[in-house]
């Protein structure tokens, strides 16, 4: 499967993609976010609060009990980023 | 119609092309989001966005095609840059197109607070020394939720 890491997610794993083929047990979202903890402390900071963290598979959103496949393309990244419009980001709208 | 690109844009350009040859619209909104120097009060000197190309262009053409359900347009166009841009510059813009200003006006307005809650956009900005991604914002969550269906 393919996995891509975005913003600051991103940045913790160090890398913006890679391919992985994961033990068959590995099959929802939740279970590939455990077996890549394990893998580095890159990825144990990246995943290390969940609630900062959003998911898609086939780029749709989905939970973190999702099941996964092997060919599915499975992302990671943080809540999109607005702004107000007193102050907020440098996103003026 | 979505773009999704790093270039910049001209939008009479935009919006001449999109009402080609068309007598049926009555009026034409646009709004245009460009980059502030100022965020939460500091100094903003580059702000770079990275998007998820494919999703991206997936959920802006399901936020159109959403918008046209809600209202009768004639027309619409969506753009959003990516990549690297400096205080000044255009980041996005929304064009809409209708028979009647309401519609126009309102699905403009929708559109535009999807933007900004819901596109999969990150906003990372420097001061010109350091760098930080920009947290989500329930501010923005509560403009996009006055238009959720009750």
């Amino acid at each position: 499967m393919k996995l891509l890491y975005f913003a600051w997610v991103r940045t913790r794993t160090g890398i913006a993609e890679e391919t992985v083929s994961p033990p068959a047990g590995v099959n929802t979202v939740s279970a590939l976010i455990g077996w890549l903890c394990a893998r580095g402390p890159g990825y144990a900071a990246a995943f290390a609060d969940l609630k900062a963290v959003r998911v898609a598979v086939n780029q749709e959103h989905a939970g973190f009990d999702v099941a996964i496949k092997p060919g599915d393309e499975i992302a990671f990244f943080p809540p999109v980023t607005g702004g107000r419009d007193d102050k907020g980001s440098a996103a003026g709208f | 119609m979505i773009k999704v690109q790093q270039q910049d844009f001209d939008l009479a350009a935009e919006i001449a092309e999109l009402t080609r040859g068309r007598t049926d619209i009555g009026g034409v909104v646009s709004f245009t989001g460009l980059v502030r120097d100022v965020s939460d009060g500091a100094k903003v000197a580059a702000m770079t966005l990275e998007h998820y190309p494919g999703m991206t262009e997936k959920q802006l053409a399901a936020i159109e095609r959403d918008a046209c359900a809600r209202w009768p347009l004639s027309a619409s166009l969506i753009i959003h840059r990516y990549g690297r841009l400096m205080p000044g510059e255009q980041i996005m813009a929304v064009v809409t197109a209708s028979a009647h200003r309401q519609a126009a006006f309102e699905a403009a307005e929708f559109l535009v607070d999807w933007l900004k809650t819901k596109a999969p956009f990150w906003k990372l900005e420097s001061d010109g020394a350091a760098e930080s991604w920009v947290e989500a914002r329930d501010s923005d969550d509560t403009a996009a939720g006055r238009w959720e269906k009750g």
